[in-house]
Formats: C-alpha cells, sequence, structure tokens
C-alpha cells in the first residue's frame, strides 16, 4: 500500500485577518512513508500543519483524507478518522501520570461518556498504555505526573500518547524543539522506528535534521510551495538553496 | 494566635491521615457514608445537621463542574432552586407521592442544567461565571413572577410530608432523627453515584478536558460535549439537593434561587477544598457551623463568618480538607 495518497490538500490559503499566512498549497502525502515540511521561519509551516491536523479551518481550498473530503470538521473527528498531532509546544495531561496521559487517549477509542463501569475494569487499555511507555523508552516513569518528567521524556510521553490514539497519519511538531544532541538522536531513531507501520509528517525547521530519515520533501516559503521531491532532489534544487543561503544553522 | 494554632492542628490530623490516605481514597464513599451515620451524635442539633447534609450535596454537585472540570459558575443556584420547585410543586399542587417528588427534583436540575448550559458551554473563564449569573437570575424572575405555582416572595408553602412510606413501613418523617436518617440515605447514595462517576471512564475524560483541552482535542474528545454533559450531572446532583430541601423545610424560599446561594456553593468548596471528594461537605459544615454559632452572639455574624473565610482562603489555600489532604502526601 505504500506510495498510494493518504492526504491530499488543494489550494488551501490561511488569512490572519490581512495576513495571508498560506497560499495556494497544493500538496499530496503518501502512505507508510517520511514526509517532511521544511521552510525557514514564517514560511507558514505550522500553519500548514494545523490545516492539516484540523485545528485550523482553512479559509479556502480543500484536504482530502483518504479520498473524502474533511474540510472544515471539527479537530475531534480528525482524531477519530486516525489524524493525531503531537504538539511544538509540549501539551500534555501535566497532573496526571505518563501512565494516565496514555491511558485516556486510548480509552477515547473506546468509550468517552460511559459513566458507569470503573475505570479499572477496561484492563485491555491499561496494558496497551504500559505497552506504548516502554516502546518509547518510559516504562521506568510509568506512575510520575507529567509535569515532573524531564523535558526530553515529556516530549517522547508526547509521541506515546498520539500512538494511543493508534494513528493512521501522525503529524509531528518540531519534536526535537530544545532538545539535547543525544534527545535529538533518539527521537530520530524512534520516529524511523515508528514510520514502518504508519504515515509521518514531520514539521521541521532545521533541514539537516531530516533530509537523513525522510522519504520526501515539501519545501514552504513566505506562505507558498517551493518544492516538492526526494531528499536528494531538494538538495540540488537551486531554489532552496537560495532560501536556505546564508542560514547558518542549517 | 488561634490561626496558627489551627494550622498545627491539621499539621498533627495530616500526620496521622498518612498512613491511611491510599485506603481513603479506594473507600472514600463508604467513608463519608459512615460518618454522615454517626454525625448527629456529635451535631450540635438535629436540624443544623440536615442542612449541613443538604448543602455539602449541593456543593458536592457544583463541585463537579468547579473542582473536576474547572468551570467556575455563577448560576447553581438556579439549579438547586428548580430542583426545590419541582419537588416542593409536586407535594403542593398535585400531592405527589415523596418519591416522585424526589424525582421530578433531579429532573428539574437536570433541565435547569441543560437550558443554562446549552447557552453557556460554549464561554468559557469570566464569560461562562457572567452567562450562568444572567441565566440563572433569568429562571429566578420567571419562579418569582409566576405566584400560583411558586408562591413568589412569599416561597412556596405546604410542602409537607409526614410520613415516608417505605415498602409498606411508614417512617415518621416528623421525628428529628428520622428526618436526619431518611436524608442521609439519599446524600450517601448520591456520594456512592459520585464516586463511581468519577471512577469511570468519563471521569478519566472529565480531569483529561480540566488538564488541558488542547491536548484532549486532539486526542478526539469533543470537549464542548463533555462540559455540557459534566453541567447536567452537577445539575442532578443540585436538584435532588434542592428537592431534600424542600422536604426538610416543607417550604420552598425564593431565594433558594437567588445568586447568593450561587456564590455560597462557591464559598463551601473554597473553605473546603475544591476538587476533592471530601471537601464539599468539610466546607458546609464550616460555614453553616459558624453562621449558627456566631448569630447566637451577634447579628452580625456575616462579619465573623467572611473574616473566617478570608483566614481560610489565605492560610488553608487549598481549602481545609484540601490543605490536609496535600500536608499528608508530601
Amino acid at each position: 500500500m505504500s506510495g498510494e495518497i493518504i492526504l491530499r490538500t488543494h489550494n488551501v490559503s490561511k488569512r490572519f485577518g490581512r495576513l495571508n499566512a498560506l497560499n495556494g498549497v497544493s500538496a499530496e502525502f503518501r502512505r507508510n512513508v517520511i514526509t517532511s515540511i521544511i521552510g525557514p521561519n514564517g514560511a507558514g509551516k505550522s500553519t500548514y500543519f494545523n490545516l492539516l491536523c484540523g485545528a485550523l479551518r482553512p479559509s479556502s481550498g480543500t484536504i482530502e483524507f483518504e479520498g473524502r473530503d474533511v474540510t472544515g470538521l471539527p479537530q475531534h473527528r480528525f482524531a477519530h478518522m486516525g489524524i493525531v498531532k503531537s504538539f511544538q509546544i509540549t501539551t500534555l495531561f501535566p497532573q496526571l501520570s505518563a501512565h494516565e496521559n496514555v491511558r485516556l487517549a486510548a480509552q477515547v477509542r473506546v468509550t468517552i461518556f460511559d459513566m458507569w463501569r470503573p475505570r479499572a475494569s477496561l484492563k485491555m487499555l491499561s496494558e496497551q498504555a504500559d505497552f506504548i511507555l516502554e516502546r518509547v523508552g518510559l516504562g521506568h516513569r510509568r506512575d510520575r505526573p507529567a509535569a515532573l518528567l524531564a523535558h526530553g521524556e515529556q516530549r517522547a510521553l508526547e509521541i506515546a500518547v498520539a500512538l494511543a490514539s493508534e494513528p493512521k497519519l501522525l503529524l509531528l511538531d518540531e519534536p526535537t524543539a530544545g532538545m539535547s544532541p543525544q534527545e535529538t538522536r533518539e527521537m530520530m531513531d524512534l520516529i524511523v522506528r515508528l514510520a514502518a507501520e504508519r504515515t509521518i509528517i514531520l514539521v521541521e525547521h532545521k533541514m539537516k535534521l531530516v533530509l537523513g530519515i525522510s522519504d520526501r520533501l515539501i519545501v514552504l516559503h513566505h506562505g507558498e510551495l517551493l518544492a516538492e521531491g526526494a531528499p536528494d532532489e531538494i538538495k540540488r534544487n537551486e531554489l532552496v538553496k537560495r532560501v536556505y543561503l546564508g542560514q547558518r544553522d542549517h | 494566635m488561634l490561626l496558627g494554632s489551627a494550622t498545627s492542628v491539621a499539621l498533627d490530623v495530616s500526620e496521622r491521615l498518612r498512613g491511611w490516605l491510599p485506603f481513603a481514597q479506594r473507600r472514600r464513599a463508604w467513608l463519608a457514608a459512615l460518618f454522615l451515620i454517626l454525625f448527629p451524635l456529635v451535631a450540635p442539633f438535629k436540624a443544623l445537621a440536615t442542612m449541613i447534609l443538604i448543602y455539602g450535596l449541593y456543593a458536592l454537585g457544583f463541585n463537579i463542574l468547579f473542582g473536576y472540570l474547572g468551570l467556575l459558575s455563577f448560576g447553581h443556584s438556579a439549579l438547586f432552586g428548580t430542583g426545590a420547585y419541582f419537588c416542593g410543586i409536586a407535594i403542593a399542587h398535585f400531592g405527589l407521592p415523596w418519591w416522585a417528588a424526589l424525582s421530578l427534583g433531579v429532573l428539574g436540575g437536570v433541565l435547569a442544567a441543560a437550558a443554562i448550559g446549552v447557552l453557556a458551554i460554549r464561554t468559557l473563564g469570566i464569560y461562562f461565571a457572567m452567562v450562568t449569573l444572567a441565566l440563572s437570575q433569568c429562571l429566578y424572575y420567571l419562579f418569582y413572577q409566576a405566584t400560583d405555582w411558586t408562591g413568589g416572595e412569599n416561597g412556596l408553602t405546604g410542602v409537607n410530608v409526614k410520613t415516608i412510606n417505605l415498602f409498606g413501613f411508614g417512617l415518621d418523617f416528623v421525628n428529628p432523627l428520622v428526618h436526619y436518617y431518611v436524608i442521609a440515605a439519599f446524600v450517601i447514595v448520591a456520594l456512592f453515584a459520585l464516586s463511581r462517576i468519577l471512577a469511570s471512564p468519563f471521569g478519566a475524560v472529565i480531569e483529561g478536558v480540566r488538564e488541558s483541552e488542547a491536548r484532549a482535542r486532539a486526542s478526539g474528545i469533543d470537549v464542548v460535549r463533555v462540559r455540557f454533559v459534566t453541567f447536567v450531572v452537577s445539575g442532578a446532583f443540585c436538584g435532588l439537593a434542592g428537592a431534600l430541601l424542600a422536604l426538610h423545610l416543607s417550604i420552598v424560599p425564593i431565594e433558594t434561587m437567588h445568586y447568593d446561594t450561587s456564590g455560597l456553593a462557591v464559598m463551601m468548596c473554597l473553605l473546603g477544598g475544591m476538587g476533592t471528594f471530601f471537601g464539599p461537605f468539610v466546607g458546609a459544615a464550616i460555614f453553616l457551623l459558624l453562621e449558627n454559632l456566631v448569630s447566637l452572639y451577634t447579628v452580625h455574624w456575616q462579619l465573623i463568618v467572611g473574616a473566617a473565610f478570608i483566614a481560610c482562603v489565605l492560610f488553608f489555600p487549598r481549602g481545609v480538607w484540601g490543605t490536609i489532604l496535600q500536608r499528608s502526601r508530601t
């Protein structure tokens, strides 16, 4: 099934008042590969990302998921269809334990409004949460409140919470923001491992970081699509070079 | 001086609590039931004990929204009051049996919550507080004007229940102790129901929405609907409390609906500890005991109770019960 198109945006734009954050972007995302959205600051990456996960509605244009028009649906519906995002700024349930963070996200797939059964009777969810925590390397932090975890651990928990929703499409917004080189390497390894089973869309500021792991890249600049293609093509692309020129950090 | 010793008493209690706290958490509804059964033995008089039960239940219902979901409503008097009037009207005008009247009271709370909730739930923070306040005042005037049904300014009289018939047994509802235990039975059932709801999957969702709305939404939770359902559940508990008040007083004073009563719920929750299981009861007990004791000596009891409230907020920022819990955890 790899290579089939899972998500497509057609001519999407987003305006905030008089600011055109995003201008007629059409792009396709293929199943079971890692696609990275890159671009310099203010390129519209985050805006585009938030349109893809349903957190924002496009001002115009359409978004198609698995062949279905999903433009303008509320965000919680996106999650139920299998489009789940992680946040750039860590957004967890701070006072709940790592385990409960993951368990609750998993529970949403089963029940939200059940007021009578004890939570503990849904054993399967609790086991699944433990499994996911082990997978992202947080097994030993199971009972610690999310707010008390180290920054890198919180980023990993963020991924774990997203995984608990069993996403078909996992959207990650700068997952390595603020991480040490060591933590960054671990996170990148984790992302590559996760990509074996699902589609991943990654937003990243630093091009170097994603060139090695991405199957496809989408380059945004001033709210418009600058280039799209395999890492090698993007590396050779003159336009992209010019945009990134003089930005030593990349 | 006095406050200093109060704090040290709290510390002392918390020392002893530490050991059995996990047990108390698991068996919270049983412990509360036990306490309510023994309570009349220590309460100064039965009528006050009954008032503490009823207002404790009302604050408990309010706490579901305020403490567990994190929404401050200033309109809960409407839920409490509608419960009281529905129950009262069922008995005074239609002569329905006590159990039907109580059920109608719960229904009243649910309906009032649904009506207010549907309009208010899309707003947040101070706007939510103001919209609920405004809508509850609308209901207040509705009940105030409908004199034929509610007695208007004079309150609804004639809510008389002399005996409670239970499976062929007639319980003497005029006897203060029987009276207390009948009402306590309902409060205990409500406590078990609440404990169950909090431990349910929906209870987990409520906590999640309070902790982070953005995270909840990204995980697939319809946050607005969760808020609405929680508001309605809160309305059921407050409606039951109102209905019990009508049975207890044999009259429904119009003040039940007044926004003072909404403020009371906020105050009791803050006094006892918002977001804790026992907090609202502790808060209701402190408030009503203070009111009753101080008003024996001076008509300016509100001055003293107000000062005590300020002292509590300053020295027990998580409420009396909440502070004890916090100290015993660390």
